[in-house]
């Protein structure tokens, strides 16, 4: 039988099942999400997926633009010094149930957010507001929070310590508004039918672990700007073949593209678009007492023969990957363009002599051997690819053995808390467009220095640059600050992930953000 | 039959017991923390987040109050999926796979019975051996690898034909089902369709399958009266695991066809450390195993009137 009329006899075969589309459909944009929104209360959510969905169903006092610049959401103006802000909010904006967006709902919201009872895991982002870790550790009540509504239409905030990038923490999904009447702290965000939106879309229906609707909100202020009537998300799965299989089947219409399905998309001549997503991946040394790494000549042997270059082009194999240089990636903005263009840092090479003679010292000073090093590490098949290079690049240049510790997620994390581990392959995203949500990262009183990396110096620099809202001053303290624990072998940056994907040619305009929700599906226009 | 009933019944219940305290322990012995984000807690976070889930509480505490919980048939709130509870993720998603399951068993079954049968009696032939080269192919391979042919296959079709003969993935309509029906009963259907064989090849040397053809009854009436009867019995027996088996175990199947079952939902748990959903669903699971095992022993009474369940339980 041919292919052709096998075919035919299939056809056949369904001839009596209805067509699973018909009518005149609404402009309709369809995605793929990899696993199911954990929900959608924005004062607890935490994950990308929940991010992206709120960003397109809700607003807070202001959104990013398409060029990645803050612009106007709920707030029309706003005015912030180093003590306080105010925001106006617009006249117009509705709840989707057409109610008015009062400033009384961003102060319910964020009162709810550093309420203990809500256990918000992201009621830190909100701490430079007034009192706000004073309520979150339970000593005061939500009301003493530095946020007052006087009227419907102004918010008024008082910072606990100045705030240089406090504009940007506004459009973070743990900053939107929730409406007290509405608001059930167990079940909100649950069901479509437990969330109230104010924005570009509705959530019109939500089929746990299935498919999920968003209709265009004709009630949202900026509806003109809005080219479709519907996001439709008809398929929810991990599965990097099956995503890539509905994408060739034309069932959706963007594609995320896994190392593993590259080599396929090239010969399927998809057309492939690479973005760079601003988290850093680097090596993170364990500073505890009994740790070898603690040694400053390992560590610097190690660095040594590193090869970034080599490391990004044969490992990572990710056209567009950047070579890690530093801890504050190249797209963060500084005083006036980038940090990393008014702060450049002298490139790093590999020196195998010099990587010998710090050995040899390590050596000395350890008591002549180098145990095997712990190298903690994901259980996915990128980090096994990652671990071996290391391992082979160590052994050969160096002597040096690596133990591969390959843990689940979670387990991972809990062995870097515990810190059973010599070094840790580690990875940092953004929260917000400034030096400042990676700066921090290894100070003594940061949770997330996992190494126990401890440096005065560090430790003055970035106090110094968080205790005033002074961008020429805030921005040269960062850059000393990382200078301080580059030199130190802290951390040897590895990489700054790029991440590629694909879309049918019907569809134009998607825009890809490095803070903020992402992608965001707002300022497309489908073309049929 | 009542009394026999009951017993098993109890002796079930202590099983569920067991497992629920196995499971229990288990989970808090093993490593990994449940409450850990990429992004390290702060003290005072991550206090209030174990308070919400009583895990400030000693471990004893703790177990008395899943104990207690589970008497009234409360799970809790997922860890991941915090405003969900348990019991709503098990009666969202449990009769998806149910139905799943259901569907690919039925084909696993009438095709293990058909094939089985079918090979017995053309025993040595060509159809026999390129059955049972089939057979072993279906065993061997495993299901992720028949559902990338499956999607491939449905990718060509619809190219071809313009529109969408077979969904590639996705739940809702009887098409979006026949993949992952098919994909999901024929590692069962190929175990059946051994099991039914060799059952058939032991039967048909019987004594009473003799005396049967000799006292000159029909052909179709010593095959179906006979024969089948007596050799299903096995594939009966294993029936009722398979049941749990394939309504739990369509893991693979849920995530490639992008199916809201239940399965998923196990896997991502147990990755994630969501104590309170695996604890549920692993209750749940054994529950409805050790269920669907005495359900099945009770049917083979009815089926098999030399097993008396009653002078068994004696």
């Amino acid at each position: 039988m041919t292919p052709r009329r096998l075919l035919a006899l299939l056809a056949l075969c369904f001839a009596g099942l209805a067509p699973l589309s018909a009518g005149a459909e609404p402009r309709t944009l369809k995605l793929l999400i990899s696993s199911e929104p954990p929900q959608m209360n924005s004062a607890k959510a935490t994950d990308q997926i929940s991010g992206m969905l709120l960003g397109h169903l809700m607003e807070g006092l202001t959104r990013y633009g398409q060029n990645g610049e803050l612009i106007a959401g709920i707030a029309e103006s706003w005015h912030i010094d180093d003590q306080r802000a105010s925001f106006q909010l617009r006249r117009g904006a509705l709840w989707s149930d057409g109610k008015p967006v009062r400033a009384q709902d961003f102060v319910f919201g964020w009162r709810t957010v550093v309420d203990p009872k809500t256990a918000s895991e992201y009621a830190f982002i909100l701490y430079p507001l007034k009192n706000a870790e004073a309520i979150n550790g339970g000593k005061l009540p939500p009301s003493a929070l530095g946020v007052s509504a006087p009227d419907d239409h102004t918010l008024e905030i008082v910072f606990e310590n100045p705030c240089g990038y406090f504009l940007g923490l506004t459009a973070f999904p743990t900053y939107l508004p929730l409406r007290e009447d509405f608001y059930k702290s167990e079940r909100y965000g649950a069901d479509a039918s437990d969330l109230l939106t104010n924005g570009p879309f509705n959530l019109t229906r939500w089929v746990h672990g299935a498919s999920l609707t968003l209709d265009k909100n004709p009630q949202y202020w900026n509806a003109d700007r809005i080219h479709v009537d519907r996001i439709e998300i008809p398929y929810i799965t991990s599965d990097p073949n099956t995503a890539y299989n509905l994408f060739l089947d034309k069932k959706v219409d963007t594609l995320g593209i896994s190392k593993e399905n590259l080599d396929r998309a090239q010969a399927d001549r998809l057309k492939m678009k690479a973005f760079a997503d601003g988290s850093v991946w680097y090596m993170e040394f364990n500073f505890r007492q009994e740790r070898v790494t603690r040694n400053y000549h390992l560590r610097k042997a190690l660095q040594l023969v590193f090869d970034a270059k080599e490391y990004v082009s044969r490992v990572v194999g990710i056209p567009g990957t950047k070579v890690g240089v530093s801890l504050i990636p190249a797209w963060v903005p500084g005083v006036n363009g980038r940090f990393r263009v008014e702060f450049p840092l002298a490139p790093r090479k590999t020196d195998f002599a010099e990587a010998k003679r710090h050995l040899e010292l390590a050596r000395q000073e350890l008591g002549g051997t180098i145990p095997p090093l712990v190298w903690l590490t994901d259980d996915g098949p990128a980090a096994g690819r990652q671990a071996e290079y290391f391992q082979y690049l160590f052994l050969t240049r160096l002597g040096i053995e690596l133990r591969i510790d390959r843990q689940i997620f979670k387990q991972r994390l809990a062995k870097m808390t515990a810190g059973d581990f010599d070094i840790v392959s580690a990875g940092w995203g953004p929260d917000f467009a400034d030096p400042m949500t990676y700066a921090d990262l290894f100070t003594t009183w940061n949770d997330n220095n996992r190494g126990k990396y401890k440096s005065e110096k560090y430790d003055e620099l970035i106090r110094k640059a968080q205790s005033t809202s002074d961008a020429p001053t805030r921005m040269s303290s960062m850059a000393a600050a990382e200078q301080v624990l580059l030199e130190d072998v802290g951390i040897v940056p590895m990489n700054e992930r790029v991440i590629i994907y694909a879309h049918q040619p019907r569809v134009s305009g998607i825009v890809r953000h490095v803070v903020g929700p992402d992608p965001d599906y707002t300022w497309i226009t489908l073309s049929d | 039959m009542l009394r026999y009933t009951l017993k098993r019944l109890g002796a079930g219940l202590l099983t569920v017991y067991f497992i629920a305290t196995a499971t229990f322990l288990a989970m808090h012995f093993v490593p990994g923390d449940p409450i850990a984000g990429n992004k390290a807690m702060r003290p005072e976070i991550r206090q209030n987040l174990e308070r919400k889930y009583g895990l400030d509480k000693p471990v004893s505490v703790q177990y008395v109050v899943f104990l207690r919980n589970m008497l009234h048939g409360d799970f809790g709130i997922s860890f991941t999926q915090p405003n969900r509870l348990v019991n709503d993720i098990i009666k969202d998603h449990f009769p998806v796979s149910a139905l799943l399951g259901v569907l690919a068993l039925s084909v696993a079954s009438i095709g293990g019975v058909l094939f089985g049968s079918l090979t017995a009696v053309v025993r040595g032939k060509l159809t026999d051996r390129t059955v049972m080269f089939f057979v072993i192919l279906a065993v061997s391979v495993p299901s992720f690898v028949f559902a990338a042919l499956a999607q491939q296959l449905a990718i060509l079709a619809n190219a071809g034909a313009g529109t969408t003969l077979l969904p590639v993935a996705g739940w809702g309509s009887l098409r979006h089902m026949l993949m992952p029906t098919l994909v999901l009963g024929l590692g069962t259907m190929a175990f059946l369709t051994r099991l039914m064989r060799s059952s058939m090849l032991e039967i048909v040397n019987q004594d009473y399958i003799r005396t049967a053809k000799a006292k000159g009854l029909p052909t179709h009436r010593v095959f179906f009266s006979h024969q089948l009867r007596n050799a299903i019995l096995p594939v009966i027996t294993v029936l009722g695991p398979s049941i749990a088996a394939i309504t739990t175990g369509g893991f693979v199947v849920e995530t490639v066809f992008s199916i809201p079952g239940l399965g998923r939902y196990f896997v991502q748990a147990v990755q994630q450390l969501d104590y309170t959903v695996i604890m549920g669903l692993t209750v749940f699971y054994g529950a409805f195993l050790v269920f669907m095992v005495i359900l099945v022993d009770i049917i083979y009474g009815f089926i098999d009137p030399r097993i008396s369940l009653a002078k068994a339980a004696s």
